[in-house]
């Protein structure tokens, strides 16, 4: 049915369809926004070569169920068959370098790959030079399970090891960084195995900011659940880790010093390596980006997308690199075709778990405006504080199934 | 032969995510338009007229939902329109 329609279109579609069948794209990332991306610009026509460093990606959306011994780490694999099987050529290798010049994207081995428009989504890179004691070396002793695979598992595992009565540390950064409610969706699970598993444990939350997603919703499930077990510490209550020492697993706050049985570090963050290698990132360690076709503000003719960019309302999450994938492609080919950008209007959804069978979310309706992604007045927010475990039990169903829908368009 | 061909182009061609309308392809990130089981329906083949007026009760806040209500006040009546006219296709 595809060729027969691409044979179709061949035949009856008038001359600029031509140009725009012989132009290539260049996607750098292989993960819910560079997935989707590739994907959809293969659809469209476009000659499209995903460029990938890892054979298989792992989701981060519902690793904390994996930490938290609740889920396998099998459900967070998946594969970019599917890609090839729609046509879009995919390279695993590195990319080292953006040429906007020449129009070439550079990879590790050498390889260049010419292109007419590039899109980046290069997610997260962690920060070890900003939170002293915590470099690479450390993440090793506390891990940060913050880019899912190998650390997720060693968070699960020093879990599953810890005796019963330890203390477990988590160091919540500032904004902005990956999966805003993460940390605390994290903080709820970890909880729910401590009181399941190991109930003289405890847990204590450093956090470096005094608001956060879903406060309200998570807070009165964390006094209903969780009580006596999970202390949140706010920055205005001395939350802020400023120091740690990955041997002694001991973090600082300006207030006085704390040792885990596990500790949790996640640290700032900023755009992938490839975003910073190609300029696309301005000093805030960000990718300032058009918000209706997502073409770099900084790199005429390269589209950045997903957690890396500045986005305004628009949160950093997989849901949101999904719509900005299909938004920025659109856009894209409107102007391989030289067409105007078509407007802009993304949702994002993200759903959290507070316990198994119990979920929240956060909605959000966005669309440009004085150059960034602002929410529209009187759409979105959160969960109702005061909803029957009937609509919790109902949102954590539909998590899963977001993550099931999510995860076969991207990648299935 | 000719009919044919154009009336297979004409069901082909909304499947290319650029033609959706403002804010569309972005449902496709809760609403699989392929897989059958889901529990969020996937909206392919349902009637356009009905999801359209599913849509304006969220956004008026007359029927029950956990998460639609809150999104469907980000689009008018013409847009939600729109949406349910691509979705559906």
């Amino acid at each position: 049915m595809r060729i027969a329609r691409r044979a179709l279109a061949a035949l009856l579609l008038p001359a600029p369809a031509f140009a725009q069948a012989s132009a290539r794209v260049v996607v750098i990332g292989g993960g819910f926004g560079g997935a989707t991306a590739a994907r959809s610009l293969a659809r469209a026509g476009i000659a499209t070569t995903l460029v990938e460093a890892n054979p298989t990606y792992t989701a981060c959306p519902f690793s904390n169920a994996v930490i938290a011994g609740l889920r396998p780490m099998e459900a967070q694999r998946f594969g970019y068959d599917a890609l090839r099987a729609e046509g879009v050529s995919v390279v695993h290798q590195r990319a080292t370098g953006v040429d906007a010049t020449a129009k070439r994207v550079i990879l590790a081995d050498g390889t260049v790959l010419p292109f007419d428009r590039a899109l980046v989504s290069p997610g997260i890179e962690l920060r070890f030079d900003a939170l002293p004691g915590y470099d690479e070396a450390a993440s090793r002793a506390m891990p940060h399970a913050w880019q899912a695979g190998a650390q997720t598992e060693l968070l699960a595992a020093q879990l599953a090891a810890m005796p019963d009565g330890g203390t477990v540390i988590m160091a919540v950064p500032p904004n902005p960084y990956r999966c805003p409610p993460g940390p605390y969706e994290r903080a709820s699970l970890i909880a729910h195995f401590l009181k399941s598993r190991k109930p003289r444990s405890k847990l204590l939350v450093l956090d470096a900011k005094d608001v956060f997603s879903k406060q309200r919703l998570f807070e009165a499930a964390w006094a209903a659940l969780y009580p006596g077990l999970l202390e949140y510490v706010p920055l205005a209550m001395g939350g802020r880790v400023t120091e740690v020492d990955a041997k002694a697993r001991r973090v600082t706050t300006d207030f006085g010093s704390h040792e885990g049985a596990v500790v949790n570090v996640i640290p700032p963050q900023r755009a992938g390596a490839i975003a910073q290698a190609a300029g696309l990132a301005d000093r805030s360690g960000w990718c300032p980006v058009d918000p209706s076709s997502f073409e770099s503000r900084l790199v005429p003719g390269v589209h950045v997308i997903g957690d890396a960019i500045i986005a305004g309302a628009m949160p950093k999450s997989a849901f949101a690199a999904h719509a900005q994938a299909r938004v920025a492609v659109a856009a894209m080919v409107a102007m391989l075709r030289g067409a105007p950008v078509p407007a802009a209007r993304l949702l994002n959804t993200c759903y959290s778990l507070v316990a198994p069978g119990y979920g929240i979310s956060v909605a959000g309706v966005y669309r440009p405006a004085n150059g960034v992604l602002a929410d529209i007045p009187g759409a979105g927010g959160t969960s109702p504080l005061d909803a029957p475990a009937s609509v919790r039990e109902a949102e954590a169903h539909y998590a899963e199934d977001w993550f099931a829908t999510i995860t076969a368009d991207a990648f299935a | 032969m000719r009919a044919l061909a154009l009336a297979l182009l004409l069901m082909a061609a909304p499947a290319f995510s650029q033609e959706a309308p403002l804010g569309a392809s972005t449902c496709l990130g809760c609403h699989s338009p392929v897989r059958a089981d889901a529990a969020i329906p996937s909206l392919r083949g349902r009637d356009a007229a009905e999801v359209a007026a599913a849509m304006r009760e969220f956004r008026e806040g007359t029927r029950p939902a956990t998460l639609m209500d809150r999104l469907a006040k980000g689009f008018t009546e013409a847009e939600t329109q729109a949406i349910a006219a691509w979705i559906t296709r």
